[in-house]
């Protein structure tokens, strides 16, 4: 009896002697964390995919309990809803951003783009970009071993057999940014998605002059700056050879569309024009 | 007989082709292209302009800085115009084009064959003569030549190692090189000898080309200081490090330069080029190439000036066989494979080697099996499984930490991996980024200051 008492007491009072030891340790070095970065890490979808420019979720949210209002902080992923939400827990507004998707910038199919030699390497877009021009005599061009199909988190991406190029998934993609990096061309870009998803594209990013890139792809742009003298609103510049459209001025007219002699601008998810375009559904198939 | 002693492999050489036979020159082209960018370094300055009458010899492009060399036209004529072409890899580069007339040369330049002995100069005069004349490695490298002649302060050269290897498979211009031009290539090696003020110099020569080692070795017994020393056959031999270690047994640091041990290495091909700077005045304008390969009708050794299209090169060795199922510019270890063969020759261009369809096939890929061959053929001493699964994940720092930046390139471990696992593919990606982000870093670091 004794010997359990002698025990109990023991380890009672060694117990308690901890107990106290370890609360006032616990109150020395407590961390302060505001509570709402749980609350707002809980509305973020956890895919930590980086595309906000963050660590991860964590890392976003921690910068979004942070900040003084939400101007500039987006997940990519969740979108406009989730950072509603993320503002209604924090009681700020959350600025309107526009969705935005990627856009292959390149379309340089196979029957414009002809072979030039065939590539047994690894198929990495990577190591075959450094090694030379690529299997086509564009040096600008996709060259479609998928480095992006591979950065993608979402399945986004895939190749297209048919031509050999990208194509994004646009319910899928989420505007990460991560194929955009992959990419050692920059062929892929972030743009506006646009209402009701409609948008106008330069797909071609080649510098070279006009006669130069119209041998290596029949698709390319050849800088005739057609396009730029047809737009009403100033959208469109070409610069080294290449012409761009400014989404945030482009007005969706599709006159530039109309007059690009090599079909290097296309439009996307507009419906198909009812009369002599007979052209049109064709290039609407390859985008799809 | 000595050798390198870490890693390495032994490739069937396939010089039998293309050996013994005598150096032919190649026709002047009717155009001719000559890229400002022949060498490691900053591109050449263009000094000419458009319409401005040339002669052979005569400097057309300035070094465009302390690594960089001069280019001088190797043709007469007229400048037509200075724009870019497309590189054996479909890339772009600037080059200057020059239409042919005739061949007329600068006075100044000594063509006569007579080799000459004598050489009076200072070390200072030798080294300012060899920057004008814009010698680069002709090894491979292509490395500004006055650099390496010019030790930084506190080291001092001690020996001038001639690199006579030739271990790349199926190359002979320069086992041919010196068997035509011995005489010459001594007489440069002296001069080197003079600029770097040493009193020895080692010819490293592989066994398989005993009639240059005999040649040398003749010509060495009457030159104070110079000896040969005859090696086993073993690829990549003529890598500097590794040459140096089978040379004069002393190895080079991990990240540092030959002079760290006191050595110089030259080619002879580049030695050669020396000579005909100093002696004749003559600026590096032309090379000797091997065109070779099985099917190749008439392969054989090639001086080629600079400017050339290759096809041109390769019409005289008999047109591109049928079976060609790829062109590889340079030796089948070291060189790439080329899709544009109207490439105009210029300082780097050392081979032109046609495999056959059936020689070309690369094999599949298929899983690392733990075997180690790779850690054992590679002549740095690097894991080549390791670096290339993490240049595969992208882990560019661990790369670094595993000394990616002393691979030197030579694919003894794809020769050797019985996978056929592509890993100098991913190694060499690898390297580039990490060179990338360390020269990133510096840069940051020199800015900080």
């Amino acid at each position: 009896m004794k010997f359990i008492l002698i025990a109990l007491l023991v380890l009672g009072i060694t117990g308690c002697v901890a107990a106290v030891l370890l609360y006032l340790i616990a109150q020395q070095f407590k961390v302060e964390e505001d509570p709402r970065i749980d609350l707002v890490q809980e509305v973020l979808p956890g895919a930590n995919c980086g595309g906000c420019g963050f660590a991860g979720c964590r890392a976003l949210a921690e910068a979004c309990v942070k900040a003084d209002s939400l101007d500039g902080l987006l997940c990519p992923v969740g979108g406009q809803e989730t950072m509603n939400k993320v503002g209604a827990i924090l009681g700020m507004e959350a600025a309107a951003a526009d969705p935005k998707v990627a856009v292959v910038r390149c379309n340089g199919v196979c029957e414009a783009r002809p072979r030039t030699s065939r590539y047994d390497g690894v198929r990495s877009c990577q190591i075959m970009h450094n090694l030379y021009v690529g299997e086509t005599a564009c040096p600008f061009g996709c060259l479609g071993c998928g480095d992006c199909v591979a950065a993608c988190q979402f399945g986004a991406l895939s190749i297209d057999p048919k031509t050999g190029l990208p194509v994004v998934d646009e319910d899928k993609c989420t505007a990460c940014g991560k194929c955009v990096k992959a990419c050692p061309r920059n062929i892929i870009e972030l743009r506006k998605k646009g209402p009701k998803g409609r948008r106008m594209v330069v797909e071609c990013v080649n510098k070279d002059k006009g006669a130069v890139a119209r041998k290596a792809c029949l698709n390319a742009c050849i800088g005739c700056s057609k396009c730029q003298k047809e737009c009403a609103f100033d959208a469109i510049t070409v610069e080294n050879n290449v012409a761009y459209i400014d989404f945030n001025k482009c007005r969706l007219c599709r006159k530039c569309e109309a007059v690009c002699p090599t079909g290097a601008i296309h439009a996307i998810n507009f419906p198909p024009r009812k009369p002599a375009a007979d052209v049109q559904p064709e290039k609407k198939e390859a985008q799809a | 007989m000595k050798t390198f002693h870490i890693g390495g492999v032994h490739p069937h050489d396939n010089k039998i082709y293309s050996a013994h036979q005598p150096i032919q020159e190649c026709a002047l082209p009717a155009k001719a292209i000559i890229p400002l960018v022949q060498h490691i370094g900053a591109p050449a300055q263009a000094i000419v302009e458009k319409g401005q009458k040339v002669k052979v010899g005569e400097l057309i492009a300035k070094a465009g800085g302390f690594v960089s060399a001069n280019v001088h036209s190797p043709v007469s004529g007229t400048v037509s115009k200075i724009d870019t072409t497309i590189d054996s890899w479909g890339m772009k580069m600037p080059a200057i084009f020059i239409d042919v007339e005739g061949d007329e040369w600068l006075e100044t330049i000594d063509r006569t064959p007579d080799v000459l002995r004598e050489c009076n100069l200072e070390a200072k005069e030798i080294i300012d003569l060899i920057a004008q004349a814009g010698i680069v490695g002709l090894g491979g490298a292509c490395f500004p030549t006055q650099v390496k002649l010019m030790p930084p302060p506190g080291k001092k050269a001690e020996v001038l190692i001639v690199n006579g290897v030739e271990c790349e498979p199926y190359l002979t211009c320069d086992h041919q090189l010196m068997l035509e031009h011995g005489e010459e290539i001594m007489v440069g090696i002296q001069i080197l000898m003079k600029a770097l003020n040493i009193q020895r110099a080692v010819i490293g020569i592989e066994r398989n080309k005993p009639d240059a080692i005999a040649r040398m070795q003749e010509l060495a017994a009457r030159t104070l200081g110079v000896e040969v020393c005859p090696l086993k056959l073993k690829y990549p031999q003529g890598g500097e490090k590794q040459l140096i270690d089978a040379c004069i047994g002393r190895q080079v640091p991990s990240g540092a330069l030959p002079i760290e041990v006191g050595a110089v290495v030259d080619n002879v091909a580049t030695i050669y080029a020396v000579y005909e700077a100093v002696q004749k005045h003559k600026p590096l304008i032309s090379r000797v190439m091997t065109v070779t390969g099985k099917s190749v009708q008439r392969p054989g050794n090639y001086l080629v000036r600079f400017g050339t299209p290759l096809s041109q090169v390769v019409e005289q060795a008999g047109g591109v066989p049928e079976d060609t199922g790829k062109i590889i510019g340079g030796g089948p270890m070291m060189g790439r494979a080329m899709n544009n063969i109207d490439m105009p020759a210029n300082k780097r261009t050392s081979g032109l080697l046609f495999m056959t369809e059936s020689e070309s096939v690369r094999p599949e890929a298929e899983n690392c099996i733990r075997c180690g061959k790779c850690v054992s053929a590679c002549p740095m001493g690097l894991e080549p499984y390791l670096l290339s699964k993490l240049a595969e994940l992208q882990r560019w720092d661990e790369m670094e930490k595993h000394d990616v930046m002393d691979c030197i390139d030579c694919g003894c471990c794809l020769f050797t991996c019985p996978s056929h696992r592509p890993l100098l593919d991913y190694i060499r990606m690898g390297k580039g980024k990490v060179g990338g982000i360390i020269r990133a870093r510096q840069a940051a670091a020199q800015a900080a200051k």
